[in-house]
């Protein structure tokens, strides 16, 4: 292309001020594109020369993409990939190209700050006092003494959260209070924490925040607990009543940002009300379907005194849960489950909350039915069982996608059909015969059209099917799962001399003896833990599903690891996956937390690559930055560092990471292009797998 | 497939954004929409007009219902409803027209509530194919402007067969 190698030296150039320039010329247009107008004369006219030669072509629209924001004059965009952008990145490569030597450069800046941390829990002490008023009367209440009060009253024990300016009154009142607070590093981390440690100990997740920015950075946070169902409370500062609507200082209108990620919100504009909309934002969060409740809380009502004769009572005429499930249903799924001669379970996240497992354990034993999980409802089944499909999906095993295809039924509980798992909806399961149990009437004939529908509670429909069901034999059909169980176990190369990172996880596994909870980032660490790990017992694993949100390991243990003081936490990360939250390893320091983060260094976002690999020739566009020595970092920070180049070290490494009292970061650097097998390629169906003759020829 | 559906929602702030917002985030065409008050202070009702076919709407009215200050959803097809949409039109019509333009006021049973020199605004209710023909027949007097409600509905308490052509307007006089 004539003029594209000119114009990528220029546009190597203004990659190297990416860090100074995004704070002083950065405009954004969109979510997460941000343009600056620096070396316009110079890049411009090669951008042009660029396109001019790609105008033969039928454009995608990708293409179109570009092109357009060649036209509109954007010269910069700062950016992240992922799998449903990734034509916009090999888009953007054919007229850009970044080199990792540019990428290292400003990796340097990223990591100086983290020498510069401070203990915010002594800086938020100190403000407290210089506020701090004593309350004097007696018979009314504060705002934000009622908070604190109604928490208690709650059970909260432990909440993560960040201060701020209007928050001030509610930070004073939680200085005196008998609650385990935890302040991250970014509110983001503190959202995951508050969603990690709802996941781990099935209590309510609460996570306090300030407004404006600090409200903002709940939202990742909340739409992973969304997708996911987890009951999380969430608490913002807003400014002034007086104030809202009037752009005022760190003023945004978190309600409205966060309707569609929370199961409700709303924003309390009298003290009178306060006490009864968080009673009723806990009852929303836990129950039903589980997911999070926002409550927007303006300083001024926090600091009002609430007069005491307003009631506290829950009054959600709108809100209704069927718990018990349609009894002449119950008796149709349990009639069509003893007739079955090829069922399959489909067991999801919702099994594991509505601890529900022993209750699917006893039916499925009873009944004596294969069970595949999605990667939420690992743990759920003991996965060392040879009933056990384990995950199904596009990553999940070979046997689980083949039985669930060539089953005559299918009974799904807790899960929603989501397209990972289903692979193209229309040849989903085609043979079978499809039972939903859910406790959310609209996930069922959501995508799949439901044969028949049981709404209610996982732990009662399991426990009254069990009764209903027969032992059936199915020889036949287990005589089957056995053979595809042994022809297409998961595999890696095992005589291999670098490190593969299966072989960490395998590693990990064996040392645990299957017993310890799991975090993960999000992408290839994410589909070998769910693979090679195998899970014994509910809410062992933790990891962000629906949303797939990179960064969420670190914090998920932080917040594992508080829910579960004695147990044994671990985050299988993937290096880009830490990066973006890395620095919430502080807070692991300063509360001596003993996670271990096993880091799968392979330096690119792996699970991009793999489909740059597949399906865009190789062309590894902006999956790859260089990395900082996580070793140094580690001790940096205050924790343990080390780091594995070699195979053979890999189990003494693992040995010494478990030893450890005090956090401890282990950086694997591992096979760099190893790929995740099986797959199915987004909108196959689940039995056209990539990947298994790599299996077949490996086991 | 047409279907109206009726909403009865907390009236509190945010809901009408929340449902609007629903609607958008998951693809649901909107026909209309309208919001009012009913008999109970702390209840407005949402009658929303969706096109689509039965699985869609299905979704819709689950989705809905699953908005926790929506109360009640009912999805009124296949029933005996009255529904009415209210129309506000203005017309040019110079004095020697106004003859003629009252006498299709009257056989749509409309009525005149402003007149001038050179318009007449008319005010017509009724189902939602008669408010169209009345826009058609105005169009050739020319039509300035027109403000139309969307359609509110309740269903019939005697349930007669459904497939009884439409003559409720017919009743209603």
């Amino acid at each position: 292309m004539p003029g594209a190698s000119e114009k990528s030296k220029k546009a190597i150039i203004s990659w190297n001020n990416i860090w100074t320039d995004i704070l002083r010329f950065s405009k954004i247009y969109g979510s997460d594109l941000v343009y600056q107008e620096r070396y316009n004369e110079v890049t411009s006219k090669s951008f042009c020369s660029a396109k001019i030669a790609d105008q033969s072509l039928i454009k995608s629209g990708a293409q179109i993409f570009v092109d357009t924001l060649i036209d509109l004059g954007v010269d910069t965009i700062f950016g992240y990939t992922g799998a449903s952008v990734i034509p916009l990145f090999d888009a953007i490569d054919t007229v850009c190209k970044v080199t990792p030597d540019v990428s290292m450069q400003y990796y340097k800046d990223v990591t100086a700050p983290l020498e510069q941390m401070t203990n915010y829990d002594r800086i938020i002490s100190e403000q407290f006092r210089r506020i701090k008023m004593s309350e004097k009367s007696s018979n009314t209440r504060t705002g934000a003494q009622i908070v604190v009060d109604t928490l208690i009253d709650q059970g909260v024990e432990t909440m993560f959260g960040y201060t701020g300016g209007v928050v001030l009154p509610l930070f004073d009142k939680l200085y005196d209070a008998p609650i385990n607070f935890i302040v991250p590093r970014h509110e983001q981390g503190g959202c995951h924490m508050a969603d990690a440690y709802a996941r781990a100990s099935g209590k309510v997740g609460v996570v306090l925040a300030t407004s404006g920015p600090g409200a903002c950075n709940l939202v990742t946070g909340l739409a992973t607990a969304m997708m996911d169902s987890v009951p999380m409370v969430a608490f913002t500062g807003q400014v002034r009543t007086d104030l809202i609507g009037n752009d005022a200082f760190q003023e945004a209108d978190i309600t409205g940002i966060t309707r569609p990620i929370t199961k409700y919100n709303s924003i309390v504009k009298d003290v009178e009300d306060l006490e009864r909309t968080i009673r009723e934002a806990f009852h929303i969060a836990s129950t039903g379907r589980p997911g999070p409740v926002l409550i927007d809380l303006p300083v001024d009502v926090s600091l009002s005194k609430c007069s005491g004769n307003n009631s506290t009572e829950i009054k959600l005429p709108g809100y209704h849960i069927s718990g018990k499930g349609h009894t002449r249903q119950i008796s149709n799924a349990a009639k069509a489950i003893n007739q079955s001669k090829k069922p399959v379970l489909y067991v999801g996240g919702g099994v594991i909350i509505a601890n529900a497992s022993q209750e699917l354990r006893d039916f499925a034993e009873k009944a004596h039915l294969p069970v595949a999980m999605t990667l939420l409802g690992l743990g759920s089944f003991d996965q060392t069982k040879p009933e056990s499909l384990d995950m199904l999906g596009m990553h999940g095993s070979a046997y689980a996608n083949y039985a669930v295809q060539e089953s005559d039924l299918l009974i799904a509980i807790g899960a929603r059909f989501d397209d990972r798992v289903t692979g193209n909806i229309k040849t989903f399961a085609p043979n079978a015969k499809t039972i939903h149990i859910d406790i959310d009437p609209a996930s069922i004939s959501k995508n799949v059209k439901v044969d028949i529908p049981v709404v209610g509670d996982a732990k009662i429909i399991l426990k009254e099917l069990t009764k209903q069901v027969e032992y059936q034999e199915r020889e036949e059909w287990f005589r089957k799962i056995a053979e595809w169980k042994k022809k297409f176990a998961f595999a890696y190369d095992k005589k291999a001399s670098n490190v593969k990172p299966q072989y960490v996880i395998e590693e990990i596994c064996k040392q645990t003896k299957n017993k310890a909870i799991i975090t993960t980032g999000v992408g290839q660490n994410q589909m070998w833990s769910a693979q090679f790990y195998k899970f014994i017992q509910p809410r062992q694993f933790i990891s962000s599903g629906g949303l797939g949100t990179m960064g969420f390991g670190l914090p998920a243990a932080i917040g594992a690891q508080i829910a579960r003081p004695g147990e044994l936490v671990i985050d299988i990360d993937g290096d880009h996956s830490f990066n973006m939250t890395m620095t919430e390893l502080a807070t692991a320091v300063e509360h001596n937390l003993p996670i271990k983060v096993c880091i799968l260094n392979n330096g690119y976002m792996g699970m991009v690559r793999q489909w740059q690999e597949l399906f865009y020739g190789r062309r590894y566009s902006k999956s790859y930055l260089k990395n900082p020595n996580y070793e140094s970092l580690a001790k940096a920070i205050g924790a343990v560092g080390m780091t594995v180049n070699k195979k053979s070290d890999v189990s003494k490494a693992v040995e010494q990471m478990l030893k450890e009292k005090q956090p401890c970061v282990v950086d694997f650097h591992v096979e760099p292009e190893e790929n995740v097998w099986p797959m199915v390629p987004a909108g196959k169906s689940l039995n056209e797998m990539n990947g298994l003759d790599i299996l077949e020829r490996l086991i | 497939m047409k279907h109206i559906i009726s909403a009865l929602v907390e009236n509190k702030p945010g809901v009408l954004a929340h449902v609007a917002g629903m609607f958008a985030a998951r693809g649901f065409n909107i026909d209309s929409l309208v919001v009012g008050r009913t008999e109970d202070p702390d209840l407005s009702r949402m009658t929303i007009v969706v096109i689509g076919d039965d699985r869609i709407v299905e979704q819709v009215r689950k989705q809905l219902a699953k908005i926790i200050p929506v109360v009640k959803v009912q999805d009124f097809v296949g029933q005996p409803v009255v529904a009415r949409d209210l129309m506000l039109v203005a017309v040019s019509c110079s004095p020697e027209q106004r003859p003629e333009l009252l006498s299709l006021i009257e056989v749509f049973r409309a009525k005149v509530v402003d007149i001038s020199q050179k318009y007449i605004m008319i005010e017509a209710s009724g189902p939602e194919d008669k408010i169209e023909a009345f826009i058609n027949m105005c169009k050739p007097y020319g039509i300035k402007s027109v403000a139309r409600t969307g359609t509110i509905a309740m269903p019939r308490y005697e349930k007669t067969d459904i497939r009884t052509p439409r003559t409720e307007d017919d009743k209603e006089s």
